[in-house]
């Protein structure tokens, strides 16, 4: 049982949404139990394997006993431990946070779009722990056609969004599929440890550079990285509310994280054209962060919004990944933790305000703190965390990532985070104004209750994101260290 | 020089034909009017992947790797592990044009019709409705 752990924190929310609909046709709220069951079953699973890894080192699982380079095998080191629990916990808030926003009507219909969410999870959870080139693929698309589902059931906006996101998206997901190819026609193996091994040789640059261009705009799409992003801001506008947290939240986080396993767990820092896709992500992080801040202060709808300002904080994490320091390294993966909270926390505080008023006009958000004080205070501490005010965790991962930016002498990339941090402020303060200060508007509530502000099922997400947002900011030296623990042998 | 580039295009000229072929598919996403159109070229584009990796397991002196008896050596037998990895991306590929299908039925259901253009019209016609009813309120 424990050596399994890893398997089972992606097995479990995978049988869940395997049996959740033919639960749900037994007994209307059965299903939705179901899966809940499983991803919290696997976040405390994923706490426990944390602790394991950073007693015992990393882990490698070989499925089914089939030894590694001709196997599939998961690997847990520190860095998908930990981000493994973050996801999970985000998944099993997620979960909760839906049932709200279900059609009565049509009980069917709600137990599929948790179903659809289950294989979100069981795709993001098999995405992050897998060491396998190939069955990363298979993990990516099935994030993805679930993705696409649950974007398409948000209105008939939401299914445009989702065709065009899904043309992208596949064109992501073939470039990626060629770029494997590639590296596979030379090593002859999908094992991520082993093709690193024969890569080191030395000898294939050529072949590692055609790879190189296709896997970077295949995770740039994925990850909505600043020209790849056009699917980006309408697909996170028009997903479905119940699960949007999760999708605006972790989906991007974890293509990110497979391009860091390429560039840095496979490539090397020893591969004669990292400087080049280095430069060329940096580029594209500086231009993203500066396009995303612009285009979010011309929104008044709160989703586009905080759609754009993804495109903006996608731009912060791969600006870790262009310095390469293990200090910026890490910063990036603080942000990665801390964006999951932050974008996922503000899209609750959206989801919650809509269940209650009925609006996402942020002009009709007036004095909304006295009805609303929990909701609005995540909704502060993260605008505060997303502007980086100490001591939530965006202060701390933007100040690992200065301090590996000035370790490389790249003062561009500090000046840019400053006035990319300012333009974030312009934009959340301008929020903040209109939820505490402006003229108190008439809305009409649409759920009453003498003691709570909302359904317990809202309250609990919002409040475990508010301490996670704290908590990652005053806890930050812990995390790095475990993330540095990996973190130390990869980096530039 | 001509026959060294005839050896070149019997070795390698196959990479090129599918490289043309995903070329075409991308082209297509981007040039085509209509969605179901560009459906397509994404199934054409999925397919020269699979060219591309089923080139990779050919070799011309194999056979099936079943085990035989005429054939004792590793080196008499294909690499059977691209086409099982295109088993996969062929499934993969049905399920994609199954979720585009069927929400090309829901854009034609709600919107009439299938046509960027005339789609990119009613969206903001809905957008300029929507901004009067809420001035109206």
């Amino acid at each position: 049982m424990i050596e399994n752990i890893p398997v089972l924190i992606v097995l479990l929310p995978l049988c869940s949404a395997l049996l959740c609909l033919a639960l749900t046709a037994v007994s209307r709220n059965l299903g939705i139990f179901a899966v809940k069951l499983s991803c919290l079953a696997s976040f405390v699973l994923s706490c426990i394997q944390l602790q394991m890894v950073v007693t015992g080192g990393t882990i490698h699982y070989a499925i089914g006993n089939y030894a590694a380079p001709y196997g599939i095998e998961f690997v847990i080191d520190s860095l998908n431990a930990v981000l493994l629990v973050c996801f999970s916990l985000m998944g099993f808030l997620t979960i909760l946070f839906a049932e709200n926003f279900g059609n009565e009507k049509r009980p069917m219909l709600v137990g599929a779009a948790c179903a659809e969410t289950a294989l979100l999870i069981t795709g993001i959870l098999g995405m992050t722990s897998t060491g396998d080139v190939f069955n990363l693929y298979v993990f990516l698309e099935i994030t993805s056609l679930s993705a696409y589902c649950l974007i398409s059931l948000g209105g008939s906006r939401g299914v445009v969004s989702a065709y065009r996101y899904m043309l992208v998206g596949t064109v992501a997901a073939t470039l990626y599929l060629l770029g494997i190819g590639v590296l596979y026609s030379v090593t002859g193996t999908l094992n991520m440890g082993d093709m690193r091994e024969i890569l080191d040789q030395g000898g294939y640059d050529g072949a590692m550079l055609t790879a190189m261009c296709f896997l970077i705009p295949a995770f740039g799409i994925k990850m909505a990285l600043f020209p790849f992003h056009g699917w980006q801001p309408s697909a996170y506008t028009h997903a479905e509310p119940g699960s949007r947290p999760l999708i605006t939240g972790v989906m991007g986080k974890v293509p990110a994280l497979a391009m860091f396993r390429f560039v840095y767990c496979i490539y090397g820092t020893d591969f004669r054209f990292v400087r080049i896709g280095l430069i060329l992500l940096g580029i594209f992080s500086v231009f993203g962060m500066l396009y995303g801040s612009l285009m979010a202060m011309g929104q008044t709808d709160i989703r586009k919004i905080l759609a754009y300002s993804s495109v903006a904080q996608m731009g912060y994490i791969s600006l870790g990944f262009a310095i390469g320091t293990p200090i910026a390294l890490a910063g990036a993966f603080l942000h990665m933790l801390g964006h999951v909270f932050m974008k996922g926390g503000l899209f609750f505080c959206t989801g919650a305000i809509r269940y209650k008023f009925g609006t996402v006009d942020i002009n009709e958000f007036g004095r909304i703190y006295k009805k609303m004080p929990l909701t609005c205070g995540l909704l502060t501490a993260a605008a505060l965390s997303m502007i980086g005010i100490p001591p939530t965790a965006g202060f701390f991962s933007k100040w690992y990532l200065a301090l590996g930016a000035a370790g490389q002498h790249e003062w561009i990339y500090i000046i840019i985070l400053v006035i990319s941090s300012l333009l974030n402020a312009v934009y959340f303060f301008r929020l903040i104004e209109k939820v505490f200060i402006r003229q108190s508007s008439e809305l009409r509530t649409r759920w009453e209750s003498e003691v709570l502000e909302l359904p317990l099922t809202i309250i609990i997400p919002v409040v475990i994101c508010f301490i996670a947002i704290f908590g990652l900011g005053l806890f930050n030296v812990r995390i790095v260290d475990i993330l540095l623990m990996t973190l130390e042998g990869v980096g530039l | 020089m001509m026959t060294m580039i005839n050896t070149f295009l019997a070795t390698k000229g196959i990479y090129f034909l599918t490289l043309v072929l995903l070329a075409l598919g991308v082209a297509g996403i981007i040039v085509c009017n209509n969605y179901m159109k560009k459906l397509i070229c994404m199934n054409v584009m999925q397919v020269a992947v699979i060219f591309f990796f089923l080139c990779l397991g050919q070799k011309s002196p194999g056979t099936i790797p079943v085990a035989m008896d005429t054939a004792v050596k590793a080196s008499q037998y294909i690499n059977p592990l691209p086409h099982g990895l295109m088993l996969t991306a062929i499934v993969v590929s049905l399920g994609t044009t199954g979720v585009g299908l069927s929400l090309l039925l829901r854009i034609r259901e709600k919107y009439g019709t299938i046509e960027e253009d005339d789609l990119i019209r009613r969206e903001d016609l809905m957008t300029r409705k929507n901004k009067d009813g809420g001035d109206r309120k």
